[in-house]
């Protein structure tokens, strides 16, 4: 089961909800895998809440053109082809703009001389830990000043589906917003919990989620975080529009406190361990009446 | 004529908040920017006329022509984003996955793929009830943040400066450290990095200000929540210490953020107490100083 913890707005608690499910349900389910999977590249956070010991690092590539002068004809069909802008082609010298290139491999393989080889690029590193026996973290990070988040998201999720069973229970840590990183992160799950806040900027921005969803064809819930801060329109919002709101994890200083020092919060406060069931269990029978 | 950028590494920091209290103190000297074109928030609070709207087009987004189509299946084949798939009988664009590179197009044997111009968003340019420009955009659902539109909106902010003859572009930023981020700081005179005392804040903006450190921008920090955790506001102070960065302002957990944005104000019109009142009212000094 691959569920994804998604939000239109940043800082509405993805991470909050994401750790502390998946540290819940390696206690609840100790006959399955539990893989918790940090897909916010940018920033990523989950590891700063979890005592982890590290069974494996990568680094990770992605190809890019690297221009081979030797039997380079200057035809500029390379340039001609790529519609990123990312070639500039001189008299003498064909140059790659690395940030702009998206890997499509066009003018590589479309070179009548073959003078465009793909290479790999540093983009970033993965981290494979173990927290419990059946608790496992993966972690995507990007280097400081490579662009794009895509392609690590990528290979990412691959690296979790070729190294765990389909019968584990996957959490993917998405990134915020509702452009190319978050349909990466939450494209192929079964399911998307949308975690907002009871406010005018949560709404909004849920609102925009909701729709990503909608033309992605996922199924999903709604998490209410700092239930009861603000107003009552993401609960009018949801119900008018027929959303179910999976579960509500309350505005209370306690809980920023812990959070602000990296501790797992269903631990101290157990009404927040029973939403986090009630969480799960409204998402396992949503997806079971499908 | 002065860009100011605020961002924050994290999301939910209180970013659009400040900015948004910061429009308010420059009143008419300033154009506003949201440059979070992902979930822009800021017209919420400043109640703009949406005066002028444009569509914005980035790249392209291929089209298979099916009375053309063969059906040798080769767009499939070379398409690396896993765009082109086979439907009721037919090969059919998923136009989320599609980056517009153009090599199915290319490569057709039966010219059945056109590249159209892809419609990624809205541009808005507005007055507000602040008595002035608020510019801001909507990206489209799936579409792919480039950073051209970002960009688009900051050179349209800097256009009407420039013609209004305004002192400052304050612009709101966008969470993480990729494109969006680095297509909203290049070149600006001043980035303000608005952080919490949280383990992930901190996390988050020490990634912040290494890309900033990077591209040798200006920069300022303001700690909010900041008695949420004293410990980590030690930690934050030593960092900026450490590298050279001035600390402008303190601001306390408080719920009167939430409150304002409930009643679409901001909060330095709403602050009974003053004293977050009284701090921003310090830091846009200090903005204001830092450009003589």
């Amino acid at each position: 089961m691959k569920i994804a913890i998604a939000s239109g707005k940043g800082g509405t608690g993805k991470t909050t909800l994401s750790v502390n499910l998946a540290s819940l349900l390696s206690e609840l389910y100790t006959d399955k895998n539990i893989v918790l999977v940090d897909l916010d590249v940018e920033e990523p956070n989950s590891a700063l809440f979890l005592q982890q010991s590290i069974l494996k690092e990568e680094i990770k590539y992605r190809n890019i053109p690297k221009w081979d002068e030797t039997n380079c004809i200057h035809c500029g069909k390379c340039k001609e082809v790529c519609n990123f802008n990312a070639i500039a082609q001189l008299p003498k010298l064909v140059f790659i703009f690395n940030e702009l290139c998206h890997s499509c491999y066009a003018c590589s393989e479309l070179c009548p001389t073959q003078s465009l080889p793909m290479k790999p690029m540093r983009m970033g590193t993965l981290q494979m830990s173990v927290i419990s026996e059946n608790f496992y973290f993966i972690e995507g990070k990007l280097d400081i000043g490579q662009e794009s988040a895509v392609p690590l998201i990528s290979q990412t999720k691959k690296f979790v589906k070729d190294n765990f069973p389909d019968k584990s229970i996957i959490l993917y840590d998405s990134p915020p917003g509702t452009s190319c990183p978050v349909i990466e992160a939450v494209k192929d799950s079964d399911f998307v919990i949308l975690i907002t806040e009871p406010t005018p900027f949560g709404l909004h921005d849920l609102k925009l989620a909701i729709a990503t969803m909608q033309a992605m064809k996922q199924i999903f819930g709604v998490v209410i975080n700092r239930a009861g801060i603000g107003n009552n329109e993401v609960e009018k919002y949801c119900s008018e529009n027929k959303i179910q709101i999976l579960g509500k994890i309350p505005n209370m200083r306690e809980i920023a406190e812990l959070y602000s020092k990296g501790k797992l919060i269903y631990h101290e406060i157990s009404q927040v361990e029973n939403e986090l069931i009630q969480i799960f269990e409204n998402t396992k029978s949503l997806l079971e009446h499908r | 004529m002065k860009e100011i950028v605020i961002i924050s590494g994290k999301g939910g920091t209180g970013k659009t908040s400040i900015t948004a209290a910061l429009a308010v103190l420059a009143g008419k000297n300033a154009v506003i920017a949201d440059c979070d074109v992902d979930a822009a928030d800021m017209h919420l609070l400043l109640s703009p006329d949406f005066a002028y709207k444009e569509d914005f087009y980035s790249g392209k987004i291929a089209l298979i022509n099916q009375a053309k189509c063969i059906e040798c299946g080769k767009c499939n084949s070379v398409c690396r984003f896993n765009a082109i798939s086979v439907i009721n009988n037919n090969y059919t664009i998923n136009e989320i996955n599609c980056e517009g590179c153009g090599y199915c197009a290319k490569i057709c044997p039966a010219n059945a793929i056109e590249m159209k111009d892809n419609l990624t968003g809205k541009l808005y340019i507005s007055n507000t009830r602040l008595d002035n420009t608020l510019v801001h955009a909507e990206l489209n659902v799936g579409a792919e943040n480039s950073g051209k539109l970002v960009t688009k909106v900051r050179k349209e902010a800097l256009r009407i400066a420039k013609e209004t003859k305004k002192d400052y572009i304050i612009i709101d930023g966008t969470p993480g450290i990729g494109c969006p981020v680095i297509a909203s700081i290049t070149g600006a005179n001043y980035i303000i990095v608005v952080t919490e005392p949280s383990v992930s804040g901190f996390h988050d903006m020490k990634r912040v200000f290494e890309l900033i450190e990077r591209f040798k921008l200006k920069s300022a920090c303001v700690i909010n929540k900041a008695d949420i955790n004293q410990d980590i506001v030690c930690e934050i102070k030593n960092f900026l210490v450490l590298h050279n960065v001035q600390l402008i302002a303190e601001l306390p957990y408080d719920e009167v953020f939430v409150k304002s944005i409930i009643e679409g104000k901001t909060v330095v019109e709403n602050d009974e107490k003053c004293k977050i009142k009284a701090s921003l009212e310090t830091f846009w000094e200090f903005i204001q100083n830092i450009n003589k």
